[in-house]
């Protein structure tokens, strides 16, 4: 589009000083790692490394960090397996309801998280309870993977919108069976759209707090928690601030990989539109 | 579980005809609660077994510390391989949310404040502790045995773990002179209008009711967790008036000791540990114990009525009151230890003194944390009090 | 397996049957099912002394909710924030995403600099915040303001909440071919006539796409508020403190009737429009 060239100036002004805005409270917590100061008193009056070696040695943390891993790729899996069939079948087949599907597929990330995890947590209750499965890191997966489908659901969608049936005819025609063309034909189709999709719903699942807190059993404590439970206590703060600062460094590289895979074009849930 | 909760549901009914029959109280036959209230029937565990492995833990955050914060933070990892009961810890945040976790029954032992204690007890959440199995009961402060929070007709329902009183806090270089009493925080004229703070929960109404017990006998108010119509009505009006002073209301210290060091707030409740913390990190601050007393609390660990490791957490609940433990916990947490023998043990030797663990004087004055219900506490039958959840909503509309 | 193919090629229900079930079974048994019992148990009450929940038909709970006046105060500001933080929010994404998708030679860096800020923790975020704007912290220093209070609770919302509304926009305007926007100006259309006949239906339901995410979020927040929100209390926290704290599930369960009816209302509205696929 033909800009004048102040309309580019102020757009460009406006793109910097939001980027500005994102980033001093993160340049803040980097530089308050290093705050000698155990509330983070403004502005420092010592720096120290001590919390980040007692970050490295701090067991919960790591601990904590794996079980979100686990959390995050075992939800990402469910989402993966329903979001496609779900698509697959909005996209190939004509049936009652089709239209409320997206919305049914919206609903759980849509909610409150406060309401998805109290719904959640007496519906265990009530019935898992009864069946003698109590909470655990298994309904936290649950939890995740119900507000994780959308964007699975979301990428493949569009993904199978521009790519059509004629392929998949094709190779129908040519005598393959069903199975063949799923993994000869579709499935490299809609492979960046997966991993797009897939690497979204794993950074949803991984920042979660709230649905987390009403889902999770005894002893299961993911990272957003043991944040929660540390960030409140004096001693432990600052070091809270060391594994933020180290997961923001960290995080350049699944969403790096995204990019690569995906291609530019990301929606907030939809990775990407041309690969 | 299921047949659990018929024989409960059994039980809940016999219990009902027989506080029907009695006559308020007197004969042993009803319920001794308050206003007759009966305590469902549980048993307490008869002699130890050998241990099942694991122990699932409700806890205040830094009760259960396993090295994992912190190396040299570590009461847990000798319990585990010592009693070969893997310890699984839940931390929970304030007192209702024990109870709400309690009322699982996924959970063995709970460390419950004394507003969480009787909701357990009356609802037949936790079961009643054969303190013969705990060899350091006899260890523990007397004024803390057998307390209307952890006891019901002298049957004790847990093992004391510390205490601490809700104290006044204040920045020297800005509020003088020094305030005695709970008013500097009720006056409608304070100067300190916006900077004041107060604890962000629904037990905070009993604080009112305990200024008013002191300034206002008209009201007739002789323990400020029992609370009539016309009692209640008047501490919520407190509050709501308080809440124009307000700045913020606090629920976790990070948050009170930065408000405090950088002056958001100035004026308000708050622990022994925040005073310490907010000290040592070079802000002007005191705390006192007002002239009026002060609320507090005393935490308890219990054990679940329908525990699955109850021999696990008889175990925990004997290796969290010994010495050592005890002063671990009362040293990382901030509070007084239970146990007598602490004292020698903590590594800050003056530790019991600042927290006052062995001065039972002044916690003659604190009146701890205790659940309000409908059934008033300080024995009168003839009116109805407030119960919690009625505080619970009052709360709600103080905040506005 | 080949035979199991071919029939089920043969019968397309068949297949469809085979698609929908297992979804359907999570989202609509589970997820559903468990959400009406939660409406379901708004009818109920808790017996104020053990806790245990009643399980007969009252409307106690809503009469509770409509005739006590903080009920209504507290969902009206909720509504309030929740309004102002989509406002603000897509305010500042428009000419964000407008400049990555449109004028920009750095996409995809600058994609990865709104993306990254997502990974560090909210709770961290939020208590970068609350340093922000202490007495005598940056902000007071700089602007002398505001201070803990509902417009910090909207300021640092909106922060949270920005990456969520500026990426659907700008996927909506990348997916806009510079080709049209030329098109438009060769055939003489200024810069306004463009934006409204050809910008403007992208931008809308990305925008209203963004919208689902900061409006949902603002509403069910009850942490960010407790930081930041000084004395402030919003529908979350009213929920909060009668589940997480009181325990009184049918009470919170009929609060949480209020930000569920709100965003099942927005919802369909926006549907018409797309936005829902354009998440």
């Amino acid at each position: 589009m033909t800009l004048s060239a102040s309309a580019r100036w102020a757009l460009r002004a406006v793109m910097a000083a939001g980027l500005v805005f994102i980033y001093v409270p993160l340049l803040l917590v980097l530089v308050n790692s290093f705050n000698g100061d155990r509330t983070f008193a403004w502005p420092p009056r010592d720096l120290t490394t001590r919390w980040w070696s007692a970050a490295w040695e701090n067991e919960g943390a790591r601990q904590a960090l794996l079980t979100s891993v686990q959390a995050g790729l075992a939800a990402t899996a469910i989402a993966l397996v329903l979001g496609t069939m779900i698509a697959f079948a909005v996209q190939r087949f004509e049936f009652f309801g089709r239209d409320t599907v997206s919305l049914l597929v919206v609903l759980p990330i849509a909610l409150p998280g406060i309401v998805t995890g109290i719904a959640l947590d007496s519906a265990w209750r009530s019935v898992m309870g009864d069946l003698g499965i109590g909470k655990g890191l298994f309904s936290v997966v649950v939890g995740h993977a119900t507000f994780c489908v959308v964007t699975v659901y979301n990428n493949v969608l569009a993904r199978l919108r521009r790519t059509g049936v004629n392929l998949e005819e094709a190779s129908a025609d040519l005598g393959a069976s069903g199975f063949q063309t799923f993994r000869y034909v579709t499935f490299p189709l809609i492979r960046s759209a997966l991993l797009a999709g897939g690497l979204l719903a794993f950074a949803l699942s991984f920042d979660e707090i709230i649905v987390t807190t009403f889902t999770a059993g005894p002893g299961v404590t993911t990272l957003p928690i043991w944040i929660f439970n540390n960030l409140f206590r004096p001693n432990q703060a600052p070091i809270v601030n060391v594994v933020a600062a180290v997961l923001i460094v960290l995080s350049v590289v699944p969403v790096w990989l995204a990019q690569r895979i995906a291609g530019p074009s990301s929606g907030v849930l939809r990775g990407s539109t041309d690969a | 579980m299921r047949s659990g909760r018929i024989v409960m549901a059994a039980l809940a009914a016999g219990v009902l005809t027989l506080a029907g029959c009695g006559d308020g109280g007197s004969s042993g036959s009803t319920g001794s609660g308050p206003g007759g209230l009966s305590v469902p029937k549980i048993d307490k565990l008869a002699s130890l077994g050998a241990g099942e492995g694991t122990v699932n833990v409700v806890s205040w955050a830094g009760y259960v510390e396993d090295g994992s914060t912190d190396k040299a933070v570590d009461w847990v990892t000798g319990f585990e391989s010592e009693t070969g009961c893997q310890v699984n810890n839940k931390i929970a945040g304030t007192s209702d949310e024990m109870v709400a976790l309690m009322k699982t029954g996924e959970y063995d032992v709970v460390s419950a404040s004394g507003d969480a204690s009787l909701r357990l007890i009356y609802g037949g959440d936790v079961a009643p502790v054969n303190t013969d199995l705990i060899s350091n009961y006899k260890d523990v402060f007397e004024g803390l045995k057998n307390q209307r929070w952890n006891s019901v007709d002298g049957a004790s329902y847990g093992v004391p773990h510390g205490r601490g009183a809700n104290l006044l806090m204040y920045r020297t270089d800005q509020v003088q002179p020094a305030p005695t009493s709970w008013s500097a925080v009720f006056d409608p004229a304070s100067p300190f209008k916006g900077k004041i703070t107060a604890y962000d929960s629904p037990i905070y109404i009993a604080d009112a009711a305990l200024y008013l017990m002191k300034t206002k006998p008209d009201l007739k108010i002789t323990n400020p967790y029992a609370l009539d119509d016309t009692q209640f009505q008047a501490a919520v009006d407190l509050l709501k008036q308080q809440n124009e002073l307000i700045g913020e209301y606090w629920s976790d210290y990070t948050k009170e000791v930065q408000a405090f060091k950088a002056g958001n707030s100035v004026l308000g409740t708050t622990w022994q540990v925040i005073v310490n913390l907010t000290k040592a990190d070079g802000a002007p601050v005191e705390a006192i114990l007002p002239s009026e007393g002060a609320t507090g609390w005393s935490d308890t660990w219990m054990i679940s009525a329908k525990a699955a490791h109850p021999n696990c957490a008889y175990l925990w609940m004997n290796h969290i009151i010994s010495p050592k433990a005890n002063a671990g916990v009362a040293e990382w947490f901030g509070e007084a230890p239970s146990n007598k023998l602490s004292c020698a043990q903590t590594a800050d030797k003056n530790h019991c003194a600042t927290f006052h663990a062995e001065d039972e004087e002044y916690f003659e004055q604190v009146w701890y944390w205790t659940t309000p219900l409908a059934q008033c506490l300080d024995g009168r039958t003839d009116v109805t009090c407030k119960d919690y959840s009625a505080w619970t909503q009052a709360w709600t509309t103080i905040k506005g | 397996m080949t035979s199991l193919g071919s029939y089920l090629h043969r019968h397309p229900r068949l297949r469809l049957a085979g698609l929908l079930s297992a979804p359907l079974l999570w989202l609509v048994v589970a997820y559903l099912g468990a959400l009406a019992v939660l409406l379901v148990s708004a009818f109920w009450t808790v017996n104020g002394f053990t806790g245990e929940v009643v399980r007969e038909f009252s409307l106690a709970n809503f009469r509770t909710i409509l005739t006590e006046e903080v009920y209504r105060n507290v969902s009206l500001r909720s509504l309030g924030v929740a309004v102002s933080v989509t406002v603000i929010c897509a305010v500042i994404a428009i000419p964000m995403a407008f400049y990555m998708a449109k004028v920009s030679k750095y996409k995809n860096a600058l994609v990865i600099a709104i993306l990254t800020p997502l990974w560090a923790s909210y709770l961290v975020k939020a208590y970068a915040w609350r340093i922000l704007l202490a007495n005598g912290g940056p902000m007071d220093s700089i602007f002398g303001g505001p201070g803990y209070g509902i417009g910090a609770t909207i300021l640092v919302l909106s922060y949270l909440w920005l990456p969520y509304m500026i990426l659907p926009i700008y996927a909506g305007l990348e997916r806009l071919p510079d080709s049209l926007l030329e098109a438009s100006a060769d055939l003489g259309a200024r810069a306004g006539r463009t934006f409204r006949s050809v910008v403007l239906p992208v931008l809308i339901p990305s925008v209203l796409a963004g919208s689902i995410f900061t409006f949902s979020l603002s509403l069910g927040d009850y942490i960010t508020v407790q930081i930041v929100g000084g004395k402030t209390q919003l529908i979350g926290n009213v929920v909060y403190a009668n589940i997480g704290a009181a325990n009184n599930l049918p009470f919170a369960a009929a609060i949480a009737c209020v930000p569920v009816l709100i965003m099942v209302i927005y919802l369909v509205a926006v549907r018409r429009s797309g936005a829902l696929e354009e998440l």
